[in-house]
């Protein structure tokens, strides 16, 4: 117990420096700022998305949704209200967050296929308003005229347009609030009912946990996070599309969690950086990176179930 | 008051009638058992108690209160715990983080997002008070999906414990076990009823279980009841005999 205890620490701290330094050692292997912002950005999603399915056994394939929608509200936030970037966050996460609160009922009582074919559906239809909405959303030219700005902290403005690494930085301390609150939520009673939920929904039902209620919890925390991870990917471009709201993005959040190991905390972020960077160098190679994406991803759930943490770890305790 | 009164419940399942027109009281305290041959519809019995699924006619009332459309989870709020014919429990945790989830939902603490350390301390001086009640002390950091049948047992009816009930279900405890076994869980569930004062309802097939610890009986058969009454009653009963004790001696 205890040597697990010091080797999930360690683990932790690793992540934690490698993130830190990101803006320093990227680019001296061939790396750049953008693409450590993208890894973190994704990675969030990713992360937030196995919040509902690595610890409480639930599958959307609708986060897309959520993504889209807090991406949507940062821009237009920018594009239509204030020149503010804490502002745009604050909208797009909050638009995000409402409308899966809304939506949650009507789904969280569908189990498997069900519930990912409905989150689906729920999906394309945000797609299609963003698709069709020309004179709001920009339709399929995407939302443009609109720049994320410096923030204006009072005492001093720190430019994280300019900037990447400032920029960077922003997104990374958004990231560790976001990430912090998930771990501190699963560690806590709330979270060991969702653990409960996914080990055997029948015994936590008839342990007297109301699991739709539990469940409905659960994907408003995992949409919200979602959704700011949405509202920085806005930033992060300076530009929203309609595929931000598309089911295949929703596939892309699962490829990632599962790549890099649903059944642990940090699994999704690796996934999410193999996912990037195999992104960054296929697609300069050839058009059909996904179909090489797409077996890798394969080739991981045939041979390590666990994803490619799963692996790391089987290394580090044989 | 009676704990429990159910009145003339039914359960249809297509054209099949699982459970026909049955009623049943249990007075606080009291240890029931629930007997029959297969298909009987014992176990329906139980899922219509429990709240598995609704009854398709009748009605429950559990300490006064009319339970029949209440969910699972708040007939266990209001004191109701059961256990499963085949074993449910979290095998993939340990046998203390299983015990942990039921002692922290029936300490109001589902919601919570954190625990006092005090919270906390209360918390695990309960889990360790039910390993021992249940001789689970020395297999508390095993998972529960790699012990003996008995002993996952055992920590589903301590998990059921754990949530304080008034009525306990069991189905069918004894199921699949050596008779080391089926001794351990018999003196568990005779403890519970003693010390804990505790009003148990067991569906067994072993008639030595049946007959050594419970106060009454009833019989069904084919989704009726049969029969009710004392261990001794029953054990005379012709009709019980032909339907069930018959069969089983053939
Ligand atoms: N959910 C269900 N859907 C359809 N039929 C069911 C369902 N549950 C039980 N049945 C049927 O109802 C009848 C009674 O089953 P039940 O499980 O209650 O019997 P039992 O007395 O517990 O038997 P056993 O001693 O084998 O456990 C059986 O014919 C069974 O097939
Ligand atoms: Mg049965």
């Amino acid at each position: 117990m205890r040597g697990d205890d010091l080797q999930k620490r360690a683990a932790t701290a690793i992540v934690w420096l490698l993130l830190i330094g990101a803006p320093y050692w990227l680019p001296a292997i061939g790396g750049y700022t953008e693409l450590g912002t993208r890894v973190v950005v994704l990675g969030l999603a990713a992360m937030s998305l196995n919040f509902l399915l690595g610890y409480t056994g639930v599958l959307s394939f609708g986060h897309a949704a959520y993504f889209g929608l807090g991406a949507y509200g940062a821009g237009m936030t920018l594009r239509y209200l204030v020149p503010s970037t804490g502002l745009s966050v604050i909208i797009g996460t909050l638009v995000g967050t409402i409308a899966a609160a809304i939506i949650g009922p009507m789904i969280i009582r569908l189990r498997g296929v069900y519930f990912a074919m409905v989150t689906i559906a729920f999906g394309q239809t945000f797609y299609f308003i963003a698709f069709r909405w020309n004179t709001v959303t920009g339709g399929d030219d995407g939302l443009i005229g609109w720049t994320r700005q410096p923030l204006n902290l009072g005492f001093a403005t720190i430019d994280i347009l300019k900037s990447s690494v400032a920029f960077y930085y922003f997104v990374l301390v958004l990231f560790a609030v976001a990430v912090g609150i998930m771990a501190w939520l699963l560690r806590s009673p709330f979270g060991r009912t969702l653990l409960a939920i996914r080990e055997n929904e029948r015994r936590a039902r008839f342990l007297g946990i109301p699991v739709d209620q539990h469940i409905w919890i659960s994907w408003v925390i995992s949409c919200c996070f979602v959704s700011l991870a949405g509202a920085l990917y806005a930033l992060l471009n300076n530009f929203v599309d309609p595929r931000t709201l598309y089911w295949s993005q929703s596939g892309d959040f699962v490829i990632m969690a599962v790549l890099g190991g649903m059944r642990s905390f940090w699994g999704p972020l690796l996934g999410a950086a193999i996912f990037v960077v195999l992104q960054d160098y296929l697609s300069s190679q050839t058009q059909n990176w996904m179909s090489f994406v797409g077996l890798f991803f394969v080739l991981v759930v045939l041979f390590f179930p666990r994803g490619v943490l799963g692996i790391i770890r089987r290394r580090a305790t044989a | 008051m009676s704990l429990l009164r159910v009145e003339n419940v039914s359960k249809h399942f297509g054209s099949l009638v699982a459970v026909n027109n049955i009623s049943m009281v249990v007075e606080p305290g009291e240890l029931r058992a629930v007997i029959g041959p297969n298909g009987a519809g014992k176990t329906t019995f139980f899922n219509l108690i429990s709240g598995f699924f609704p009854p398709t006619s009748g009605r429950i009332v559990f300490d006064g209160e009319d339970i029949t459309a209440l969910l699972p989870a708040r007939r266990v709020w209001r004191g109701m715990a059961r256990t499963f014919q085949i074993t449910e429990v979290f095998p993939e945790l340990t046998v203390r983080e299983n015990l942990r989830i039921a002692v922290e939902v029936a300490a109001g603490n589902r919601l919570n997002p954190w625990l006092s350390r005090d919270a906390d301390g209360e918390i695990r001086a309960r889990i360790v008070e039910l390993m021992d009640m249940g001789g689970l002390g020395e297999k508390a950091d095993r998972l529960v999906g790699e012990l003996a049948h008995g002993d996952q047992r055992a920590t589903e009816i301590m998990m059921a414990l754990a949530l304080k009930p008034r009525l306990l279900l069991l189905d069918e405890p004894t199921a699949g076990m050596g008779d080391q076994e089926t001794y351990d869980i018999t003196q568990l569930i005779r403890k519970l009823h003693r010390e804990e004062k505790l009003a148990i309802v067991l569906i067994e097939h072993d008639m030595r279980v049946v007959f050594h610890l419970a106060d009454r009986i009833m019989v069904l058969a084919e989704g009726e009841p049969l029969a009710e009454g004392t261990p001794r009653e029953i054990g005379a009963n012709e009709a019980v005999q032909a339907a069930y004790l018959g069969k089983a001696a053939a």
